[in-house]
């Protein structure tokens, strides 16, 4: 029988309270964002909310607690905006949303930063004994993508670096059952057949590699080309995710048709995007739905996640949209297969 | 297939000084007063006396004083630069049946705004703007203009819970801005700018934004001046297609990037009035009427003086109040100037076309 897992690949929104308080406290302008070294006030303001983040899901029932990212001004760039040796230029647009972050200008060694094991440790004090830790990271690909690279000259040779960067972050992270890594520049602007796809796959591979946890690899607004796909599967990750709701399901079924799956799967079937809240019963419908579709292929677990990050809502539909995917895994998992 | 262009004419100035003639005007917003901004959070406060009567009062009292402003500065067209507005989307969100508002969301960093939802078909209720424009038009000696967001932006800014595409919400919105334009054509409106800042953010969605223009202008009066304000984008994804929608006038911000992309436009078929921004909205200081000049050179470029309007670049509310003020007194007076030498042939359009270097 297949374990269904409801979880999110984090990055949410802000509560209300802490919006204000944190754009009282930090300000509006660029220079004003986090950097990294935050004063105690402005820490205090996050640890509050971090613990209302996971509050949120404990309440709604997930089987996954994310750190919720809320310190992520820069959203997916994040462990870069923050890193020594990156500064921050001008604001610029994130993917095809009406949504900004300062441009990471690369302009020294990937060296170990922390930032995120810091956040994950903090989570970590918060959570009971009997819950499960995921941790969220952006992708290899889609970081290199987000940045410009000012200082290692060659688009192979900066991927790599940014691979070994994340692979050290993962390795100072304290024990989390899943790692999640958010790849949507793997679908918006798929890797070059020039050997960089190979390349894409192999730093996956490489940051997976550092982790006890399963591993998770996100693609979102569209699916995986044919040939990412199929170099995507040499890396040994326990899940691909797709994106049912922007993506194109057509093309991950045809994926996974062809080239098989992972034993695991992650299936983005709320909407991240859109206040409209699915009921469980819709969500439901989709997971089985999927299933049917590729009769070749039992999956061992299935992630039932939204299928972006969800700081693009208001937190109240956020927080129904949490409950939406708790309720559809324990709906399902009511039924005998 | 632009409109019709020469119903500029219909905005000079009985007592203008020269022959040529470019057309002054603002895109829109404008810094509000202290006390504008002092009093809407009074009115907010359910301990304050001061209630929703009281608040309208203080946004009469603001359109009527920046609506001076703008003529003091010397504007031919005149806007109440937005005092009753706080965002443009959700201000006409508030205004049509169908949308509800679920709370704010992030923009980038710390700045939000409260992106409505739309989950049922929208309607149009009470006139959105029409007793604003009579109110300001009432208070005003020279022309108004009156932005209004477009209904592209309308969408695409908003969560569709209720249609099918984002392009049948732009429609069905297109449809009620139709219906509003013509309301304020009644009123006596002649000069209404479509704002539709999502264009730059999708350009690949011209073809949609044409189609609402057309819903937009059927059935418009030629003689209404039918304006396109578009910022911050990437215009050869959009140019030459603006040369067919229905507009009279196309209102771009170049003057942030530098005028890099007046060559986009500068292809000798530029269809519409050109509505060139020629002081930064993004900057704390007011440019000098010699810089201002030669950026309005920048515009002879693409039309000539005849088809030209020169504004700022964008609203200009988040500036300083003394620095908006100083920016709109300078650019026209540069207008000005650029006219007189135009008229004593100081200036040639051909040189500026044509460089002698080129």
């Amino acid at each position: 029988m297949t374990d269904l897992v409801a979880t999110t690949p984090g990055l949410y929104p802000l509560p209300d309270a802490a919006k204000q308080r944190l754009s009282d406290l930090k300000g509006h302008q660029k220079g004003d964002l986090v950097s990294g070294d935050e004063g105690p006030e402005i820490a205090a303001a996050y640890e509050e909310a971090r613990g209302e983040l996971i509050a949120d899901q404990r309440t709604a029932g997930l089987d996954r607690i994310v750190e919720g990212q809320a310190r992520w001004d820069d959203m997916l760039a994040h462990p870069l905006t923050v890193h020594e040796n990156v500064e921050t230029g001008g604001i610029v647009r994130y993917y095809d949303n009406n949504n900004f972050y300062r441009d990471p200008q690369v302009r020294g060694d990937l060296t170990a930063s922390g930032d995120v094991a810091a956040e994950l440790d903090a989570a970590t004090e918060l959570l009971g004994d009997d819950e499960s830790l995921q941790a969220v990271l952006p992708g290899p690909y889609s970081l290199a993508d987000l940045a410009t690279d000012e200082h290692y000259g060659d688009e192979a040779e900066f991927l790599d670096a940014v691979g070994d960067f994340l692979a050290g972050e993962v390795e100072a992270f304290p024990a989390h059952e899943t790692l999640f890594l958010l790849e949507p520049s793997l679908v918006t602007n798929p890797p070059a057949d020039d050997g960089t796809d190979d390349l894409a796959s192999e730093v996956v591979d490489r940051v997976a590699g550092a982790t006890d946890g399963d591993v998770v690899v996100q693609g979102y607004w569209g699916a995986f080309e044919e040939k990412t796909y199929a170099h995507l599967m040499d890396a040994d990750v326990d899940a691909f995710g797709f994106d049912l709701v922007a993506g194109d399901r057509e093309q991950d079924l045809y994926n996974v048709n062809e080239y098989g799956a992972k034993d695991e799967v992650s299936l983005g079937l709320v909407d991240g995007q859109n206040t409209l809240v699915e009921s469980p019963e819709t969500v439901r419908e989709r997971v089985d739905w999927f299933q049917d579709q590729v009769p070749a292929t039992d999956f061992e677990r299935v992630y039932l996640t939204t299928n972006t990050e969800t700081f693009y809502l208001p937190v109240s539909k956020h927080k129904e949209k949490l409950v939406a995917l708790a309720e559809a895994a324990v709906a399902e998992s009511e039924v005998t297969q | 297939m632009s409109r019709n262009p020469e119903n500029r004419e219909q905005f000079r100035p009985e007592n203008h000084p020269s022959d040529h003639f470019l057309l002054t005007t603002v895109v829109g917003s404008y810094p509000k007063p202290k006390w504008l901004n002092r009093a809407g959070e009074l009115a907010e406060d359910e301990e304050s006396k001061f209630d929703a009567d009281d608040l309208h009062e203080a946004h009469d009292d603001a359109c009527r004083l920046i609506t001076e402003e703008h003529e003091r500065a010397g504007l031919d067209t005149v806007v109440d630069g937005e005092m009753r507005r706080e965002e443009m989307v959700e201000f006409f969100a508030h205004r049509i049946d169908g949308y509800e508002f679920h709370g704010p969301v992030k923009v980038w960093g710390h700045n939000y705004f409260d992106k409505p939802s739309v989950v049922d078909a929208v309607e149009y209720d009470e006139p959105w703007l029409v007793d604003e424009f009579e109110f300001t038009a009432a208070a005003a000696e020279r022309p108004v203009k009156v932005p209004i967001t477009g209904p592209y932006t309308l969408a695409n800014w908003a969560f569709n819970e209720h249609y099918d595409t984002e392009e049948d919400l732009a429609y069905a919105l297109a449809d009620l801005v139709n219906e509003e334009v013509e309301k304020l054509v009644e009123a006596g409106a002649r000069y209404v700018q479509i704002d539709e800042p999502a264009l730059a953010t999708t350009p690949d969605d011209h073809a949609i934004v044409g189609e609402c223009l057309e819903r937009i202008v059927a059935g418009i009066d030629e003689e209404v001046r039918i304006g396109l304000h578009v910022c911050y984008g990437d215009y050869s994804r959009i140019y030459p297609e603006i040369n067919d929608y229905p507009i009279d006038e196309f209102d771009v911000e170049l003057c942030n990037g530098d005028y890099e992309q007046i060559e986009t436009f500068a292809d000798g078929q530029f269809a519409p009035d050109l509505a060139l921004g020629v002081v930064d909205a993004h900057t704390a200081e007011v440019e000098p009427v010699e810089d201002i000049k030669e950026n309005i050179l920048q515009g002879l470029k693409v039309v000539p003086p005849e088809k030209l309007t020169v504004s700022p670049d964008c609203g200009l509310k988040l500036l300083p109040r003394d620095i908006a003020y100083g920016k709109m007194e300078n650019m026209v007076e540069a207008a000005r100037q650029v006219e007189a030498e135009l008229d004593a042939g100081d200036i040639s359009v051909e040189s500026v076309r044509a460089p002698a270097d080129d």
